[in-house]
């Protein structure tokens, strides 16, 4: 496996589009600190970019990386290697890659700028966690779409349509439900459909962190209670977990009885 | 007995030869408290406290117009026994003493110094620490409080007391004191035509300023910073606002200014900066809020029920959250000439003006009054394009709400 994951990881460090989205994360950095020269503010902005375009280039770049290597896959499969270590090596390949880019690229400009002097380095910490996080999760999702359907396209489609459910489509559905049962206490609703989704739950748990939790009042409040404890983070970070390891434990699933 | 034959005649003496005559006060001196020479001393009488320590407390001055000087600040330790210095007069002055320890109480509100039915007198330079109340004035007219700095550390608002309590009284003028740590600031109650001038009011647990039932008053230049509250302004007409700057008033049951049933104010060049609430109004008639910052609160305003004929002009709001949360109907409410930071439009004839009116109530800002758990979702791309898809096409936020002459540049006062 791990041999599989060194040729991935070579093979995608070599590919334009890695380093296409490593300067993408530089610049963006570079441009946002020295646009805004406040730490803090900065860190409210990447979340807004990385809860959007992570996911995003997660799925499309693990479908795109899967459909491109199917004939090295295939080669490969002709080998004495186990079906298991091939996905995994390969999914890893990309996962490592795609968040190599993301914590260079936008640790770089902000170590330059002096992150370690300021208070503002657990903040980007927990934006970098989960912006890991959310790379593992969706591509994790997109190889899954990719094993299942042969046809391209259809596997673009859906892998789109997963993203624009994840990140915007189910928002749409939590607001629906909050606006049209207001009569009833909704705090733990809410609590446990934010945790439902990995994009919702990273945003919040980046939002909790900043100052602006204060604006949530009373509903951040208990948001706060809950993931200021040792259970809350516990629980959050379980449930991330959960995110990557069930579609991955899906890959192997799937993969074992596929027929290439 | 010679001796206070004596002093007796040299009492008499004095007081005939000089209206003004000074008893010294220290360990060594003949007179040794504070309490004694306040006694001895007859009305026009200079004190003069030396710096030293003097357990006393209780210290009451009826009907005496005395000048009372600490000369480098002597320490007045109450021992949490009870009031400090008590005082009923008129002309008099307090400076330069350091009042420390005073008593706790549910049902006294013990104070360093306590001013009551008193006139035409002066109270500065004074520091206190460790208070109960700072300085309490009740039933007084033409007073100053000026140049006191209190401190405290209230920790729960019941067994806390004020910094500078007003009840009832006219024409005070309460400047350049200080404030720290105690539950509200600079309290104000049924006291009509005063003025609050460049004060500091910091990490008081309630309020920074209390207004309640008090008219005709002015506060300008003061800094709020870090109270529960910064200004509530209770029941009361009359009130100018000026040059104050409201800061840091974080936490999730944080503003920066309460207005609640007052009518007939204005507002004019404040700073609001970081308040989690800059400004919330309920149940305000006819205020001008005219040339104020709004710079990065959680909202810059937030109307509740009952609000008639408020103006807002030439304001700047500048990268807040939310610029305007509302409730209701607009009720003759006016937003005009203001610059709005999440302004986009353009100024085709370069007037300085933009050509689209701005609408400062986003449908967010709209839902989460209804609903208010819906604040989970601030800051998600769905809300960003619902938002964006309202600003287009408006159909739920008010449709009249609007700033029709939002101004292209900062609006500089």
């Amino acid at each position: 496996m791990l041999k599989i994951l060194k040729y991935s990881f070579y093979d995608l460090s070599r590919s334009l589009w890695s380093y296409v989205y490593f300067f993408f994360y530089l610049l963006l950095g570079v441009v946002l600190l020295f646009l805004n020269n406040d730490l803090s503010n900065a860190v409210i902005t990447l979340m807004n970019v990385i809860i959007i375009l992570v996911p995003l280039i997660g799925t499309i770049f693990g479908v795109m990386y899967f459909y491109n290597s199917r004939e090295f896959t295939e080669l490969l499969l002709a080998q004495p290697v186990r079906r298991s270590s091939i996905f995994f090596g390969q999914y890893l390949g990309v996962a490592i890659s795609l968040s190599a880019s993301l914590i260079l690229g936008l640790g770089l400009p902000f170590i330059i700028y002096g992150l370690f002097q300021s208070g503002a380095i657990w903040d980007f910490a927990s934006l970098l966690v989960s912006g890991v996080f959310l790379t593992f999760i969706f591509t994790a999702l997109a190889f899954n779409i990719a094993l299942s359907h042969e046809n391209k396209i259809k596997g673009f489609g859906l892998a789109i349509l997963l993203w624009l459910f994840l990140a915007v489509v189910y928002d749409g559905l939590f607001l629906l439900s909050l606006v049209y049962f207001q009569d009833y206490p909704l705090d733990k609703f809410s609590l446990v459909a934010s945790m439902l989704n990995p994009i919702d739950l990273s945003r919040i748990l980046i939002l909790l962190k900043l100052d602006i939790s204060a604006l949530l009042g009373y509903t951040g409040a208990v948001f706060k209670q809950f993931f200021g404890t040792g259970l809350g983070a516990f629980t959050s970070i379980a449930v991330l977990s959960l995110w990557v390891i069930l579609p991955v434990w899906r890959i192997k699933y799937i993969s074992a009885k596929k027929d290439f | 007995m010679l001796r206070s034959f004596f002093l007796f005649l040299f009492l008499t003496l004095t007081s005939v030869v000089s209206q003004a005559q000074e008893i010294e006060v220290c360990k060594t001196c003949e007179v040794k408290t504070i309490q004694a020479a306040v006694d001895m001393a007859e009305d026009g009488d200079i004190l003069r406290i030396k710096s030293e320590t003097y357990k006393e407390h209780d210290i009451s001055i009826i009907d005496k117009s005395l000048t009372i000087i600490g000369e480098g600040f002597p320490v007045i330790d109450a021992e949490m026994q009870g009031t400090a210095i008590s005082i009923r007069a008129e002309n008099f002055s307090i400076e330069g003493l350091k009042i420390i320890n005073v008593g706790r109480s549910h049902t006294n509100d013990f104070t360093g110094i306590l001013v009551s039915n008193s006139k035409n007198f002066e109270v500065k330079n004074n520091r206190l620490d460790q208070v109960f109340f700072g300085i309490l004035l009740e039933r007084s007219s033409e007073g100053t409080v000026s140049g006191n700095i209190i401190t405290s550390n209230a920790k729960s608002q019941s067994t806390s007391g004020n910094g500078v309590h007003i009840w009832k009284s006219e024409e005070i003028t309460v400047k350049n004191n200080e404030v720290i740590g105690l539950r509200d600031g600079i309290y104000l109650e049924f006291v009509n035509n005063s003025e609050i001038i460049n004060n500091l009011c910091k990490d008081n647990l309630r309020y920074g300023l209390h207004f309640m039932f008090s008219d005709h008053d002015l506060y300008k230049g003061n800094i709020f910073e870090n109270n529960g509250a910064g200004v509530a302004v209770m029941y009361s007409k009359f009130i100018d606002m000026q040059e104050n700057q409201f800061r840091k008033n974080w936490g999730s049951a944080s503003y920066g200014l309460l207005l609640k049933e007052i009518n007939d104010s204005e507002l004019r060049n404040n700073i609001f900066e970081d308040n989690t609430i800059a400004i919330s109004a309920d149940n305000t008639n006819r205020i001008d809020y005219i040339e104020n910052d709004f710079r990065n609160n959680g909202y810059a305003i937030r109307i509740r029920g009952a609000v008639y004929d408020n103006n807002f002009k030439r304001n700047n709001f500048l990268y807040n959250s939310f610029d305007v949360a509302y409730t209701g109907r607009l009720n003759n409410n006016k937003f005009s000439n203001n610059y709005w930071s999440g302004y986009s439009g353009y100024d085709l004839n370069r007037d300085g003006i933009g050509d689209v009116p701005f609408r400062p109530v986003t449908l967010f800002s709209y839902l989460v009054n209804k609903t208010p758990e819906a604040i989970v979702l601030l800051r998600s791309t769905f809300i960003d394009l619902l938002d964006f898809s309202e600003k287009v096409s408006p159909i739920f936020t008010p449709a009249d709400l609007i700033d029709a002459q939002p101004q292209m540049k900062k609006i500089q006062w």
